[in-house]
């Protein structure tokens, strides 16, 4: 572990005056990633700026239903807010099926949002990863790949987006409000997440130093109805093989309104739009959910040990529409 | 007269360990302590071409860089693998790193750091450049089929590498039934809570290490063979020991690593590996593909039992875990083969992982019995009684103690398995698929071949310390040796003090093989009968004792008290006849010989798993909603740590069915998932509802208190019952573990 220093933010605009300064200074929430990247080496800070005493833990009720998390909030808070089990259960039920007790007591909404790969090739210092130390290549390609993405990807990167939060998030067009020294912006969710492409060391739209401050989650009355589904190998403590967030609305079996998006199985927390497209209007039954869920897995591409994901995504999704419906 | 033995004593360490206060080999505070980082090689097979540690020299707090250039010595002679229980040097391997730049495995040492700080030697470490020839690996044994020979002798050359009896190509010539198939077992690693460490410090010629280790004494022989050093100069202190599951069974290089650090930089080290490092330094259980294939009548009777292993073992060693014993003694069958073939691999020498062999050979074993009872149409305990062993087949000596039968008819009782329907995927809820499954559990009882001693001092005041040198590696086996002592003595268990964990404390074996506490109670009951019996003869020796004159043999002792059998009123306590004879404590040693293995029994533990599963089909998903277990394990010292060990042991085996697998990067030759977060165990979720219950069997011949061992039995068989019940669940038979989501779906 090589020597950083560490400093308590008391306001926002120092916490990203100090940032924004200095290439090697970085942010600390909850630790709960961080730490580790700098325990394995993988990540490396001259200076940490702790941010967990900011005014940002705050969830806000919106005019129309829709709420605001603050960016320092806990996941175990939010999980447990009122007005997030009622209005999104499927934020409440992805933040619960993430973790573990303990490290959703300390983490926060917007490390959430960047917490790295879980990829063993990104997480070992020295085996080749684009990601990581780009141009060097892709260990997970011809390496052990069972747990890699099947949509998203490219041959520089397979790396499947680990967050379950996000996958809700994505399916509720959330916007993450973002504050840099040039002032603030607001970014909408699906475009927060970059797919890898040629550049898979770029994961966020953030400038160094830009801060999330928090994350806004517009009215959806169709969430009140909603799933978030988790498979996975063993019933705890384990990230997703495959997952899907799903809301739905049914009138005189039709579908009327439809959210889906899916994770553990891309690069990025995957917004099932062809399958939305397809559900609308469609009846409600198993045999529509199967089709649009071939249909959103078409472009799905295999490595040598994951090819179980494209079915798994699929059942994955149409069990999820099926336990909403 | 037995008051404590059996009883649930709660654990005389419990408090020292949720406190805290209890130190472990990394924990040991000394003046002037540094801290020494190991560095495996990132190749799997190669030369070192450079190795520039000039950066690393440079950084803040260190104090040395040690490599294959400026080791110390070692001797040239090394010793050779040989498994602890031996009572000998006990080396993991027949490899000492760091005398050339050869690289044979991946992860292999090359080089220590040692700094001021941990963090510092860390970081001084990730600053080492080293520069590799890599030549082509073989990590797997896909990459070695091409090169698979049939080992002479096998583990530490202990073992034949190929056993028969009888003509098993005519006994399968006469099957009515063939069952053949190949099974797969993924690599496990051990992985207990607390990585292997070791803390070294000199004093002159002296060495004593604080080692994590299943045997002081194993680590104090290896450690004096490998350096070259006596015996009398070298100590080893281990007192608790944070897990091990046979991780810490054999002594690997980081003992004589650490103690050559210390003497390089002239001041204590401290040597912990870090948890990647625990899937490279110290053993594992092994890759493995087993053929197997079972003849029968159609009234079930085997005809046939062949039995083949093939793994990869290292340059060094022809190792593979004893995989096929159980399918050689399990069941009556007049003719056996088994051959274990080996892969010379890049691989450290695999070695123990609890219930080591067994528990893969089981796993074939049990799930072709299962596949035999569906192709016979007989429920699989018919089949099991069917073939049932009423003497060993391979010697044709009667067992020392069974209850195999009555474990299976407790189970089935408990399990509620009568009148189930063994039609495959007839019971559903929702979308799950519910099965259950059984299997029969064996694990041998292993020879012991050293004396086993104790020493027991009672003082005037009535309290009594009983000293050994065996580490408590979280089994019990203190509290459990505490009880022995106390009956022994005709005391309460509160009266006695046990000290172990040093090898300055009488010999003991190292603790493996589900042999420690059978092994360690022999010594601590026979030192604590000898002080009872010389404090007797005392009294009856003494003219002003009431129990002057008296046969010993109609002496009785209760809580401290002497007196004559049926007569409380005459006797006196221990303290009455050494405050009057002057004396402040009486002190025995005591040592128990085992017999010579073989005499005429054959010896070993039997039990029955259940399990039943619910699968979802659609999502492939396989829950465990109850297991029951119930063992033969002869005498229970302690029925709270028995319990607990034959519990963990069976969860352990949701893990082995379901989970645990180590996976090898063939290309960079190394492990792909080496941590904890990527190498699956059950968490507290995956555990069901666990029924446990004990078959009493007396067992005259084992040892003198009758203790089989429970270390590992509870995890044999249970993966095999697990597999049967996926099979009845879902109509699918799989030959390979872990059974995952991929191929359910």
């Amino acid at each position: 572990m090589r020597p950083f220093s560490y400093s308590r933010a008391e306001d926002v605009g120092g916490a990203i005056a100090t940032v924004t300064a200095d290439r090697a200074t970085d942010y600390l929430a909850g630790g709960t990633t961080k730490v580790d990247m700098l325990r394995i080496g993988t990540e490396w800070s001259q200076r940490l700026v702790d941010i967990a005493d900011l005014p940002l833990t705050q969830i806000d009720d919106l005019p129309g239903g829709g709420l605001r998390l603050g960016a320092v909030a806990r996941m175990s808070d939010v999980a447990m807010a009122a007005a997030v089990r009622e209005r999104f259960p499927m934020i409440s039920q992805a933040l619960l099926l993430g973790a573990s007790a303990q490290l959703r007591n300390m983490a926060t909404m917007g490390g959430n949002l960047m917490q790295r790969v879980r990829c063993g090739y990104f997480r070992d210092t020295r085996s080749p990863c684009n990601k990581r130390d780009p141009g060097s290549g892709c260990a997970a390609i011809p390496g052990i790949n069972r747990g890699h993405a099947v949509l998203g990807t490219s041959e520089h990167c397979v790396a499947t987006h680990p967050s379950d939060l996000a996958v809700a998030l994505v399916a509720l067009d959330a916007v993450v409000h973002v504050q840099g020294r040039g002032g603030a912006r607001a970014i909408p969710i699906d475009d927060f997440f970059l797919l890898p492409g040629d550049t898979p060391q770029l994961e966020h739209p953030l400038e160094h130093g830009e801060l999330i401050t928090a994350i806004e989650v517009p009215a959806a009355p169709v969430a009140r109805r909603s799933t978030y589904l988790k498979v996975r190998d063993r019933e705890s403590y384990e990230f997703a093989l495959a997952s899907a967030a799903v809301a739905l609305r049914v009138e005189d079996g039709v579908v009327a309104d439809v959210r889906i998006a899916l994770g553990g199985v891309a690069t990025k927390p995957w917004r099932a739009r062809r399958a939305e497209r397809m559900l609308l209007g469609a009846q409600a039954d198993r045999e529509s959910f199967e089709r649009a869920a071939r249909e959103e897995l078409a472009a799905a591409v295999a490595q040598s040990m994951n090819g179980y994901k494209i079915e798994l995504a699929q059942r994955t999704m149409v069990r999820a529409l099926e336990e909403t419906r | 007269m037995s008051t404590s033995i059996g009883q649930p004593v709660e654990r005389v360490d419990g408090s020292r360990k949720v406190t805290g206060a209890a130190r472990y080999a990394a924990e040991i505070p000394l003046p002037g302590l540094v801290y020494a980082v190991l560095i495996g090689s990132r190749i799997p097979s190669g030369r070192i071409t450079y190795i520039d540690t000039s950066q690393a020299e440079r950084a803040v707090g260190v104090l040395a860089v040690l490599t294959h250039l400026n080791l110390g010595p070692v001797a040239e002679q090394q010793p050779p693998l040989m498994p602890s229980l031996g009572g000998g040097p006990a080396p993991g391997q027949t490899f000492f790193p760091m005398r050339d730049d050869v690289i044979h495995y991946p992860g292999q040492h090359i080089a220590v750091v040692v700094a001021d700080t941990l963090e510092r030697a860390q970081h001084a470490a990730s600053l080492v450049d080293v520069t590799y020839a890599e030549t082509p690996s073989i990590t797997t044994i896909d990459q070695g089929r091409t090169q698979v020979y049939d080992a002479e002798r096998i583990f530490g050359g202990m073992m034949p590498g190929r056993v028969t009896r009888g003509d098993v190509e005519a006994g399968l010539g006469q099957a009515d039934v063939l069952v053949t198939a190949t099974y797969r077992c993924a690599p496990n690693h051990q992985n207990p809570i607390e990585t292997s460490a070791t803390t070294a410090m000199w004093d002159g010629d002296l060495l004593t290490l604080w080692d994590g280790t299943q045997g002081p004494n194993a680590t104090q022989l290896t450690v004096a063979a490998q350096l070259g050093v006596p015996l009398d100069q070298v100590r080893v202190i281990a007192q608790f020991v944070g897990g091990s599951f046979g991780s810490k069974a054999m002594i690997w290089d980081h003992p004589a690593l650490a103690a050559l650090a210390a003497r390089h930089v002239g001041r204590p080290v401290r040597l912990m590996l870090d948890r990647e490092q625990m899937f490279y330094s110290v053993g594992h259980r092994e890759e493995q593909e087993q053929y197997l294939a079972l003849g029968a009548r159609s009234d079930g009777r085997l005809t046939a039992i062949r039995h083949h292993k093939l793994s990869p073992t290292s340059h060094f060693d022809d190792w593979a875990g004893i995989s096929l014993a159980c399918s050689a003694t399990l069941y009556a069958c007049a003719n056996y083969e088994s051959v274990y073939r080996l892969i010379r691999a890049n691989t450290i020498t695999p070695s123990f992982m609890r219930a080591p062999g067994e528990v893969e050979g089981m796993f074939a074993l049990e799930t072709a019995m299962d596949e035999l009872a569906y192709e016979l149409g007989m429920d699989p305990i018919e089949l099991r009684l069917v073939n049932h062993a009423d003497v060993d087949p391979e010697s044709g000596n009667p067992w020392s103690s069974k209850g195999l039968k009555e474990c299976y008819a407790r189970g089935a009782e408990l399990f509620g398995w009568a009148g189930r329907d063994p039609r495959p995927k007839a019971r559903r809820e929702g979308n799950l698929l519910i099965g259950s499954g059984m299997a029969s559990a064996f694990y041998p009882v292993a020879p012991v071949f050293t004396p086993q001693r104790a020493r027991a001092r009672l003082y005037a005041d009535g309290r009594a310390v009983v000293q050994a040198s065996f580490s408590e590696f979280g089994t019990g086996v203190t509290t459990a040796m505490t009880q022995v002592a106390a009956d022994g003595l005709g005391i309460v268990a509160g009266a006695v003090r046990l000290e172990c964990g040093d090898t300055a404390l009488p010999n003991t074996v190292a603790a493996v093989g589900s042999a420690g506490t059978a092994a360690f109670s022999a010594g601590v009951h026979a030192a604590v009968t000898a002080l009872r019996g010389e404090l007797v003869e005392r009294a009856i020796a003494d003219v002003k004792s009431p129990l002057h004159g008296v046969d010993p043999a109609d002496v009785d002792v209760l809580d401290g008290c002497m007196m004559v059998r049926g007569r409380p009123e005459i006797g006196e306590t221990y303290g009455e006849l050494m405050r009057r004879n002057h004396l402040t404590d009486v002190e025995m040693v005591g040592s128990w010989s085992p017999p010579p293995p073989g005499g005429g029994y054959a010896s070993a533990t039997f039990g029955a798993q259940f399990a039943e599963v619910a699968v979802d089909q659609d999502l492939g998903s396989i829950r465990v909603r109850r297991m029951t277990g119930v063992f033969a394990p002869g005498r229970i010292l302690n029925r709270r740590a028995a319990h607990s060990q034959l519990m963990g042991g069976m969860l352990w085996g949701i893990g082995h069915a379901l989970l645990e697998a180590t996976h090898m990067d063939a290309v960079q030759g190394r492990w792909a998932n080496a941590s904890l977060g990527d190498y699956l165990v059950p968490v507290n979720a995956d555990a069901p509802d666990v029924q446990i219950d004990t078959v009493e069997v007396e067992d005259t011949v084992v040892n003198p208190l009758g203790v089989k061992g429970v270390g590992e039995i509870g995890l044999v068989g249970a993966g095999a019952a697990i597999a049967n019940a996926v099979f009845h669940a879902t109509g699918r038979r799989f030959h390979q573990i872990p059974i995952t989501i991929d191929d359910l779906v």
